[in-house]
Formats: C-alpha cells, sequence, structure tokens
C-alpha cells in the first residue's frame, strides 16, 4: 500500500465520516441536554429528502441546505413537543419519527417525482461542489505535505469544512459559555437549573433546535453533496451509528471526532478493498461492508469501557410532588 | 437563646415589617390539600421554625415561597411589600434563598460552577468563574463556610454539600435562608457547626426559616416556631414559651411518648453470633473491617452511626444479598450452627428459612415493589411456602387471607390489599414490610431504619412491635442513623464507623455526646481504643467538629 492510497482512503474517510461526525455533534447537543435522540437518524432522512427535492427545483444546493434544515427542524419540534411540552417517552418519540421519515419521504417523493421514491439526479450548482483551497496546486509538488493539502485536505465540500468546524465551536460553547453551563447542567440535574431561576423547557428547545440544524445540514449533505439527489433510506442507518459513536465519545466534542473518523475509515476501507486478501483467507465483502454495524454492537454492548450518559438523559422533567 | 424571647412574644408597636408574611395560601395538588388556608408571619433577624410530621405540608408551603409551586389562594409579602412569586427568579430576586432537603447541585459540576449556575455576569464564563471565587474566599471567611472552590460536588462530604447550597443562597443575596430538613444527613458534630453558622447568619441580620421535624432542633437554635399538621398552621409560638412536650402533642393532635415504654431485658442463649466479619466491594473497598458481636434472645442490639460507615453492607450481608462482586470472610452462628457466608447456603432465601426476618433500610427499593398490590408484597420471600401453594398454582386466596390479617393487626391504612404498595403513605408501607417480617415470627429481626420517613403515630406502634418481639423472647439487630430511637428501644448499643464497631454502650449509661463522638471516629478513652484495635491515628482527633467527619468514607 503506497503513500498515495493511504492518502486516498484517508480522503474517502473524511467524506464518510461527515453526515456521522453532524448527526454525532447534533445529538450531543440534544443528549447532553437531557433529551434522548434516537431519530437522528429519521431527521437526517427527512433533511435529505427535502434539501434534495428543493435543489432539484431550484436549481440551487444553498436553498437545498436550507430546506433540508426546515425538513429536520419540523421533526425536531415534533420530538420537542413529545418528549418536553407534553413528558411524554423520549425513545418512543424517536422510533416514531424514524418511521415517520421513513415513510413520509418515500410516499412524498413517488407523488412529486414518480421515480419510485428517488428524487431526479442532481447537476451543476443544485449540488455542493468541491471547493479547491488556495496554492493547492503549487503546494501539491512539495514532496509529503504537497499530497496531504492538495488531495486530503483540499478538495471537498463547503460543508465537510462546516462539520470540522463544528467540533472546536462545540467545544467552546460547551465549556465555555453561560449557554453551555447551563446545557450541561439540565442535562445533569434540570432541578438545579429550575431552583436556579432558569427554564428548563426552554433550554431543551434550543438543545433540540440546535440538533435540528445539524441533523439538517448533514441530510443536506447526503443528498446534495455525497450523491447526487436522494434515494429512498438513504441514511442507511447513519444515524444509529452517530448514536454509538456517542456514546464511544463519551458526548465529548472531541471524541466526537475521533469515533466518527474510525467509523469513516472502516466505511473507507470497505469501499476500497469489497474483498480484502489477507493471503491465506479473502475476506468477503459481505463483511467488509458489515464492519461498522459490527463495531456499532461492540460498542453499544459496552466493550469500550464504560460510558456515563448525561444523568437526566431520558427523563421528562416533572417537578416533584 | 432566651434573650430572643421578646422577639415573637412582645413586639414593640415601632417594629419593622416582617421578612415574609403569608395569609391564607392554599395549595392542592388533585385530590390532596397539601396546605390549606396558611398564615405565616417571620420576623426579621430572627431563626423561625416550622416543625410537623412528614406530609404535613412543610416542604410544599416553603416550595411556594421559592416560587417552585403556585399557590391556588392566598397573598405572600417580603418586607411589607406585597409580591407575586411566579418562579425562583423572582424569588431569588426578593431576597429568598433555599438549602432543598435533597440538593439541587450538579453532581460533576465544581463548587464554583453549581455556586454561579443561573446568576453568570454574560455569556462568557471565565468572568463570572473569577468574581465568584473572590466572592466565596469572603464568605467561607465571614460564615465559617469553607469549601475547595475546584472540587466537584461528587467529591464532596454531603455536610460540604450542604455548605455549597448555602453558599449557593449567599451569593444570590439572600436575606431570607430557607432550609429544608438541613440535619437529616448530618453527623451530630456536622449539625452543630451548622447551627454554628446559622447563629452567625442571624447576627448579620439575615432571616432563617428552619424545617425540621426534630424537637431537639427546633428548642437548641430557633427563636419562634410554627407548627404545622395535615396542611394546617395550628400554633405559632415564641420558642421559650413552649416545651417540646407541648410541640409534639400540637403535632400529632394528641399526647405522644416520646420515651418508648419497656421493661429491662432478659437475656437468654445467643442468638447470633457474628466474628470478625470482612467486607471488600467490587472496587476494592473494605467495607466491613472485622465485625464482631453477639445478640442474645429477648434482647434488641441498635447499631448506631452516619451512614454509609458499612450498617448497609452488614446488614445485607447478614439478609443473605451483599452486593455483587464483595469478597467476604469470617464467621456467623444462628442458634449455634454455621451460617454459609458464599456459596448456594447464602442466600437471602435460606436465611428467612433459618429464622431470620429482614426490614430493609429501603423499604420502596428493597422491601416492595411499589407497583405490586399489598397482598402481592405481602407473600414476598414467603411465597414458596407450602400453605401457598396450590398444586402447581399459587393459591392467592390463601395470600389475600393472610395480607387482611396482616393489614388488620397492624393498622395498615387504607384497609384494602388489592391497593398497589405505592399508593400507600410512608408510614403505612413501612407498617406492609414490618407485618410480613414480624407476623412469620422470626428468631432473629434485621431491622434497617424502621422510622425513616414515617409519620410520629406510625413510629410509635413500630416501636411497640419491636419491643414486644423482644419480649416474646427473640433477638432484635437494630440498624438505625437516628440517635433517639437507637437511645430509646436498644438494650446494648454498637456504634460503626468506617467499618468497624467503635464501641459498645449501654443506653442508660452514655449520652448523645458521646455516642456522636464515637460516631465520628473518636474513641473515648485509651483503654478502649487498644481494646478495638484502632490505630492510634483514630485517636484523640483534636479538631473534631467536622473535619473528621469528613474524612469519614462515603
Amino acid at each position: 500500500m503506497d503513500f498515495n492510497t493511504v492518502l486516498q482512503i484517508l480522503d474517502s474517510a473524511v467524506r464518510l465520516m461527515t453526515p456521522l461526525l453532524l448527526a454525532c455533534l447534533a445529538g450531543l447537543y440534544s443528549e447532553r441536554s437531557g433529551v434522548f435522540d434516537i431519530g437522528l437518524e429519521g431527521k437526517m432522512l427527512m433533511a435529505a429528502f427535502t434539501a434534495a427535492s428543493v435543489a432539484y427545483a431550484t436549481g440551487s444546493a444553498w436553498l437545498g441546505l436550507l430546506a433540508g434544515i426546515g425538513g429536520s427542524m419540523a421533526m425536531s419540534l415534533i420530538h420537542g413537543l413529545a418528549s418536553i411540552t407534553f413528558m411524554g417517552n423520549q425513545l418512543i418519540s424517536g422510533v416514531a419519527i424514524n418511521f415517520l421519515a421513513s415513510g413520509m419521504t418515500v410516499l412524498l417523493g413517488q407523488k412529486i417525482f414518480g421515480l419510485g421514491g428517488r428524487t431526479p439526479s442532481l447537476q451543476g450548482a443544485a449540488r455542493f461542489q468541491e471547493i479547491t483551497l488556495p496554492l493547492a496546486d503549487t503546494l501539491g509538488q512539495v514532496p509529503v505535505i504537497g499530497p496531504i493539502y492538495a488531495q486530503l485536505i483540499s478538495g471537498h465540500s463547503i460543508l465537510v469544512y462546516v462539520a470540522f468546524l463544528a467540533v472546536p465551536l462545540t467545544w467552546w460553547v460547551l465549556f465555555r459559555t453561560r449557554f453551555g453551563l447551563r446545557l450541561r447542567a439540565v442535562g445533569e440535574n434540570p432541578a438545579s437549573v429550575d431552583t436556579a431561576g432558569v427554564s428548563v423547557t426552554r433550554l431543551r428547545y434550543a438543545a433540540i433546535g440546535i440538533c435540528g440544524v445539524l441533523t439538517g445540514i448533514a441530510g443536506a449533505y447526503l443528498a446534495t453533496s455525497l450523491s447526487a439527489g436522494f434515494v429512498k433510506e438513504m441514511t442507511a442507518g447513519r444515524g444509529f451509528i452517530a448514536l454509538a459513536a456517542l456514546i464511544f465519545a463519551k458526548w465529548r466534542p472531541w471524541g466526537a471526532l475521533g469515533a466518527t473518523f474510525l467509523f469513516g475509515l472502516l466505511e473507507a476501507i470497505a469501499n476500497r478493498y469489497p474483498n480484502l486478501d489477507l493471503g491465506i483467507v479473502t475476506v468477503p465483502s459481505m463483511f467488509m461492508n458489515a464492519l461498522p454495524y459490527i463495531l456499532t454492537v461492540i460498542i453499544l454492548a459496552g466493550f469500550v469501557g464504560r460510558a456515563i450518559p448525561p444523568r437526566a438523559g431520558g427523563e421528562p422533567y416533572v417537578k416533584e410532588r | 437563646m432566651a434573650m430572643t424571647a421578646q422577639d415573637a412574644g412582645g413586639r414593640p408597636e415601632t417594629a419593622a415589617p416582617y421578612a415574609i408574611e403569608l395569609k391564607g395560601i392554599s395549595k392542592a395538588f388533585g385530590p390532596v390539600q397539601a396546605n390549606k388556608d396558611i398564615d405565616l408571619r417571620v420576623a426579621k433577624g430572627s431563626i423561625h421554625g416550622i416543625i410537623g410530621e412528614n406530609g404535613a405540608g412543610k416542604s410544599t408551603l416553603m416550595s411556594i415561597l421559592y416560587g417552585f409551586y403556585k399557590p391556588d389562594r392566598g397573598r405572600i409579602l417580603v418586607n411589607g411589600e406585597p409580591i407575586a412569586i411566579a418562579d425562583s427568579q423572582t424569588a431569588i430576586r426578593a431576597g429568598i434563598g433555599m438549602v432543598f432537603q435533597h440538593f439541587k447541585l450538579v453532581q460533576n459540576f465544581t463548587v464554583l460552577e453549581n455556586i454561579i449556575l443561573g446568576v453568570e455576569d454574560g455569556r462568557l464564563l471565565r468572568p463570572s468563574l473569577a468574581k465568584a471565587r473572590g466572592v466565596l474566599k469572603q464568605l467561607a471567611h465571614e460564615y465559617e463556610l469553607n469549601v475547595d472552590p475546584d472540587e466537584t460536588i461528587e467529591e464532596l462530604s454531603v455536610g460540604h454539600q450542604q455548605r455549597v447550597e448555602i453558599l449557593k443562597a449567599l451569593y444570590r443575596q439572600a436575606d431570607i435562608l430557607i432550609l429544608d430538613e438541613p440535619t437529616g444527613v448530618l453527623t451530630p458534630a456536622e449539625a452543630d457547626h451548622l447551627f454554628r453558622i446559622l447563629e452567625g447568619l442571624k447576627a448579620e441580620g439575615k432571616t432563617i426559616i428552619l424545617i425540621t421535624h426534630k424537637l431537639r432542633e427546633i428548642m437548641d437554635i430557633t427563636d419562634t416556631v410554627s407548627v404545622m399538621r395535615r396542611g394546617e398552621m395550628v400554633a405559632s409560638v415564641s420558642t421559650a414559651e413552649t416545651s417540646p412536650e407541648a410541640l409534639a402533642e400540637l403535632m400529632v393532635g394528641r399526647k405522644v411518648l416520646l420515651n418508648v415504654d419497656k421493661t429491662p431485658a432478659r437475656p437468654g442463649a445467643p442468638v447470633l453470633e457474628v466474628r470478625d466479619l470482612h467486607l471488600i466491594d467490587h472496587e476494592g473497598v473494605e467495607r466491613l473491617r472485622g465485625i464482631s458481636f453477639d445478640i442474645r434472645a429477648g434482647e434488641i442490639l441498635g447499631i448506631a452511626g452516619v451512614s454509609g460507615n458499612g450498617q448497609t453492607q452488614l446488614l445485607e450481608l447478614l439478609g443473605g444479598y451483599p452486593e455483587k462482586g464483595a469478597r467476604v470472610s469470617g464467621a456467623i452462628r444462628m442458634n449455634g450452627e454455621a451460617l454459609d457466608l458464599t456459596g448456594a447456603g447464602s442466600d437471602a432465601r435460606t436465611r428467612r428459612r433459618r429464622g431470620i426476618g429482614h426490614v430493609p433500610e429501603d423499604r420502596q427499593t428493597e422491601g416492595l415493589i411499589m407497583d405490586f398490590t399489598a397482598w402481592e408484597n405481602i407473600a414476598f420471600g414467603y411465597h414458596d411456602k407450602a400453605e401457598y401453594q396450590k398444586g402447581w398454582l399459587m393459591d392467592n386466596d390463601a395470600i389475600r387471607r393472610d395480607a387482611k390479617k396482616y393489614m388488620e393487626d397492624f393498622d395498615c391504612r387504607p384497609r384494602n390489599c388489592d391497593l398497589a404498595a405505592r399508593d400507600f403513605s410512608g408510614g403505612n408501607q413501612q407498617k406492609l414490610v414490618v407485618a410480613r417480617e414480624l407476623e412469620r415470627n422470626p428468631d432473629l429481626l434485621l431491622i434497617g431504619q424502621p422510622t425513616r420517613g414515617v409519620d410520629i403515630g406510625a413510629i410509635e406502634f413500630i416501636h411497640k412491635r419491636i419491643i414486644e418481639l423482644r419480649d416474646a423472647g427473640k433477638a432484635v439487630l437494630l440498624v438505625s442513623v437516628e440517635l433517639d430511637e437507637i437511645l430509646s428501644l436498644s438494650d446494648r448499643i454498637a456504634v460503626m464507623f468506617d467499618g468497624r464497631i467503635m464501641g459498645e454502650r449501654l443506653p442508660d449509661q452514655t449520652t448523645t455526646g458521646e455516642l456522636g463522638l464515637l460516631m465520628a471516629g473518636v474513641t473515648d478513652t485509651e483503654h478502649h481504643a487498644a481494646e478495638d484495635g484502632i490505630p492510634p491515628e483514630h485517636r484523640h482527633v483534636d479538631d473534631l467538629p467536622d473535619e473528621t467527619a469528613n474524612g469519614g468514607p462515603r
């Protein structure tokens, strides 16, 4: 395996981890505020559909992005109403959102475009194009650093950079701002926030709002950047993988970066070597493709050390009687 | 404290307005009237006690004052100004601070982060934290409220966590401080320290409202006291002009015997012999460090101590369900025969068959299944008895017959064995558990915190039943954090600290002071220290008030 192959795999890993990273950070905001969100998958799917539809209709990837955010925000709002305002069960609400998105996207897609639930493929400005960073061509000649800059760092869609910048930003918001302090507190002990005179409800809605924006970007990336249009069930369990990554990351932003990179890398390797030849045996492609999901199961089974979720997670806040 | 009598007795006419004045406050939760037409006046700069049984409505009333609940009716005046307290923010702005019974702290935040939560000075944390650090230092100096600002809450002892709550209120510039059952979790030394802090705050002109059900605290520290019973305010008097007996009578609405009537014990043969018990939990912490004692027939051995010093582990081990992964050594003999400490013969079922009844410390998680009915709960642990079987099926009618009889015997109310356990009040839930264990007439009764969260009427009843069991020639191991309970029930008292028994005393030959020292890990004499094999560093600790207690295990 030469240097160039490694770069290509890493480059592919970066593209593939981006939706996972965005969804993982989305889940981080929501769960840090005490609202468990297994509906990440559904929100992303809905966002992918609305983004692709609007991008196709208007020819603008940016309007598509806005629509994607709108689509997942609508789902977030349903989740918020059910689990914050009406104090329902957060898991059930999340499951409902996944089903709703899965059914609605295909239904609407078929009704509008008549292509069996797909949207027509997007071209030109309806997709986010790859950005070549300044000096990529000149620096590309420099050994080692050159190819890294030109191939790995440069040449991604804007949404990839947004996702990576969201990591330090999330860290800063969480640990350096008033909002972050309150957000972390409300996920640990909402009563402490309530008795301090801060509204638990407003904080949690703010958190799921941010979650909606981030899953919206993730969905738009899937449909208008990674692929060229919406395909039925195109999220393919990424929302659940992002949840596993969130646990692996122990609900920390930099951890989220590492965890989602690992998943992205596995997917990239599987894509590159469908039949990995280890000399004695050839690993079949089914196994390679299953790798990210196998890792998910291992993480969720708790083989990676103890992860302590936010203490008030999953519990609607009811003043004690 | 006698000097403050004039505060409540004859107030001068020119007096400043009251710090707090409540007029006709009512609050209902569904069909339950928690507060009925309450009037209350608290003079500025005084310590006012509110006393009442569990469920009398004290905490509800104070939560209304703090804006946690909204009253259905009534008016609130703070410093003479009428004010609508819609939320806690309003209460904080009006200068009211509250230390809840269950602390409202974020466990994995530092002290400093907890202090500024909700009153940050701007969008960024750094300046707020720096300012709080300075203020904290000053407050610590002023009121003996020392806490390390960078420690996380979960690393702090309960006493220190409480200080953080008080500091939170002071940081919000509270002039009126409400404390809800503040001493429930403290050692006597920590409680004394708390009272010194309260005296200091009073001297600075702060007004303090102390909610408690402990008569001694009311008599020790308050200037005036109000008594609540079943949601109503039944009296407000000057502390100097009342007595514990009078207050107790007001609380329950009839005369109660604070001292349990009991004849001297006539101990027989040893029932339980415990030798050199050690228990190391799954985290490698040694929870029991060589416990040895005997209990004879017809005798109550009381184990006193601040919770978390190994009592729970001792009860669980004797009851046959030590924590998973714990390593155990030592020997237990029951009626002269050895009991298995590990392996198949050491489970709770075998223990029950050997005649050990067990009322666990936490009735809601270990004693009962809250969603199951009273009759189902009464069968638990004994459900495999022959008379409850009908072929392959359970004989539910037989269980219900027993349940009805037990509930009759123990005056469980409401007398409906089809209600779920959670529908009974705390006292009646406890009666269900006690009935289940006592009706089987065990040779040895293990009973932990028999009256925690139980009202005075039920306390009296449960105490009487425990004494009756003793008089019937049975052995009782009583574990309680309530010293009064230990003193009035026990025939002998052993004090536990840090997994050891610090010493044994006879109830009529000791004082709460002496027991308190033992509970804080201080052995009183060289003789005892040598005898119990206590290492020298545990003896004669000079600054015992709170530092020793904090050094204790969690």
